[in-house]
């Protein structure tokens, strides 16, 4: 039992900063009733059930969980609600969907299935307003803004949407600060760039973000290892970490993950 | 099979809060009526978003006097993040607005920087332990029968509880070095800042021990 207040959450210094418990968080990506793996944000495999996906990692400790209907169109909306669902029936940590969410009414249904926040890009690229309106309506803990981010050179990148295929001329760090000022109350960052190619995280791009604000920022895309974890926590300054790959191929269990984590003194919840 | 009531004022997602409770054997009745909520066996009130809005949401349906008499009665109540906040006085959430008054004290913003002058993320999102007040913190017989100190739960909030009376602290968690309460009772008055619902293992245990809590007292 400690007795004395503990400094910095019982952290440690990285950089100076203290440290917090790093939040790992499972990426499903879905298309129709099928997880899905994509190569680059193209090329998808189909790896079966996202509802026996999530329970296998929620049981071994995994933080929270991120749905992120990559087809979305109007037609195959009850698939992810099903899904969602039947998720809330059995696991019992935060769930994020993303995915199709055009308006505050979408929202309302897909945290009406059983979802905690809604990831939302496409929609507001199209109209910013939209993240005012989920945060005022919701709450901003319910408002993740997700930017898809392709390297355009040295501290600079594009923001794409449609899962990468659509560009939009919008600079990222200023999206960004944007989505902020609007409400958002997280941003899950994905590059594209690194996006399936399980060789690392764009570090540059994450920590860009995540010291510029001050909300928590998930990084996504590219974790082929634990040594790319480290890198985008202790470099990239990342709040939170999302993973796919590693997890839906089996190369990590969660809980090996979280040991790795441990010896290595990032702090994880255990 | 105990019969829980959920108060239902269009603040957020309810949904989760059932299926956690159901998951812990309860029977949910999820309602905005006033005679429901008055006569309730136990009585559940969720919510996400800001201070003022949750009690012009209450107050609006009429349901701040049944709350207020509901917890006089002694029966179980558990406020979850909004919800606990309100069983407070006043918060200081872009004004200053009056809540339940349950348990005396405020609602204060976080603040923006540690005592060491470092700034950390606003709002506090993700899990953190819980911590006893004391050396020889004492959790048994309440919600946290059974939870060891440094167990984690998940938090979501940008305002912190700050009861008057240490006794009314029942847990608090370490924020960049900032000491802030994590959950406060009152008799059989409870108050979670995390969310029990989101918080797997240990949420659930903390919603069995709710339930539980006449029997785990006798």
């Amino acid at each position: 039992m400690e007795a004395e207040i503990p400094h910095l959450g019982g952290g440690r210094e990285i950089d100076g900063k203290s440290m917090h418990n790093v939040r790992l968080i499972a990426r499903l990506d879905v298309k129709g009733p099928n997880l899905v793996k994509g190569i680059q944000l193209e090329g998808l495999r189909k790896m079966g059930n996202p509802n026996k996906f999530a329970k296998k990692y929620y049981d071994e400790g995994i933080d929270e969980i991120i749905y992120m209907d990559i087809v979305a169109s109007l037609y195959e909306r009850d698939n992810i609600k099903e899904i969602v669902r039947r998720t809330s029936e059995d696991i019992f940590i935060p769930v994020t969907v993303g995915g199709g969410i055009r308006s505050v009414e979408d929202a309302r249904e897909i945290l009406r299935a059983g979802a905690d926040k809604v990831a939302i890009n496409t929609a507001a690229i199209k109209n910013p307003q939209l993240i005012s309106d989920v945060s005022k309506r919701f709450g901003s803990q319910c408002m993740v803004l997700s930017i898809e981010a392709k390297r355009k050179g040295e501290g600079q990148w594009e923001a794409y949407y449609d899962y990468g295929r659509e560009k939009t001329g919008i600079d990222v760090v200023q999206w960004a600060q944007k989505g902020y000022e609007l409400g958002a109350g997280e941003i899950l960052l994905t590059s594209i760039d690194m996006e399936g190619s399980a060789k690392g995280f764009d570090i540059e791009l994450v920590r860009t973000i995540s010291e510029m604000l001050p909300i928590p920022v998930i990084a996504s895309g590219g974790m082929g290892s634990v040594d790319d974890l480290e890198q985008v926590v202790r470099e990239g300054r990342a709040d939170a970490v999302a993973m796919a790959h590693v997890l839906h191929y089996g190369m990590y269990s969660v809980g090996e993950v979280k040991e790795e984590c441990l010896r290595r003194g990032i702090k994880v919840r255990v | 099979m105990k019969n829980v009531v959920i108060v239902d004022y269009g603040m957020g997602n309810l949904l989760s809060v059932q299926r956690a409770f159901e998951h812990c054997g309860a029977r949910v009745r999820i309602t905005s009526s006033p005679a429901q909520i008055e006569k309730a066996e136990f009585l559940v009130l969720p919510g996400v978003g800001a201070f003022a809005d949750g009690m012009r949401e209450l107050e609006g349906r009429g349901l701040v006097k049944p709350i207020r008499a509901f917890a006089k009665t002694g029966r179980p109540f558990l406020g979850i993040c909004l919800g606990m906040q309100m069983m407070l006085e006043t918060s200081e959430e872009f004004g200053i607005y009056e809540g339940l008054a349950l348990i005396p004290g405020k609602v204060v913003m976080i603040p923006k920087s540690g005592p060491d002058g470092t700034s950390h993320k606003i709002p506090h999102i993700g899990w953190n332990s819980l911590l006893p007040l004391h050396e020889n913190g004492d959790w048994d017989n309440t919600i946290l029968h059974g939870i060891s100190p440094g167990e984690t739960v998940y938090f979501v909030h940008s305002f912190s509880a700050a009861p008057v009376h240490p006794r009314n602290d029942l847990a608090d968690c370490s924020y960049n070095g900032l000491r802030l309460c994590a959950a406060i009772q009152s008799g059989n008055a409870y108050g979670c800042q995390f969310h029990p619902e989101k918080s797997s293992s240990a949420g659930l245990r903390i919603i069995r021990n709710f339930l539980e809590i006449q029997s785990l007292k006798e």
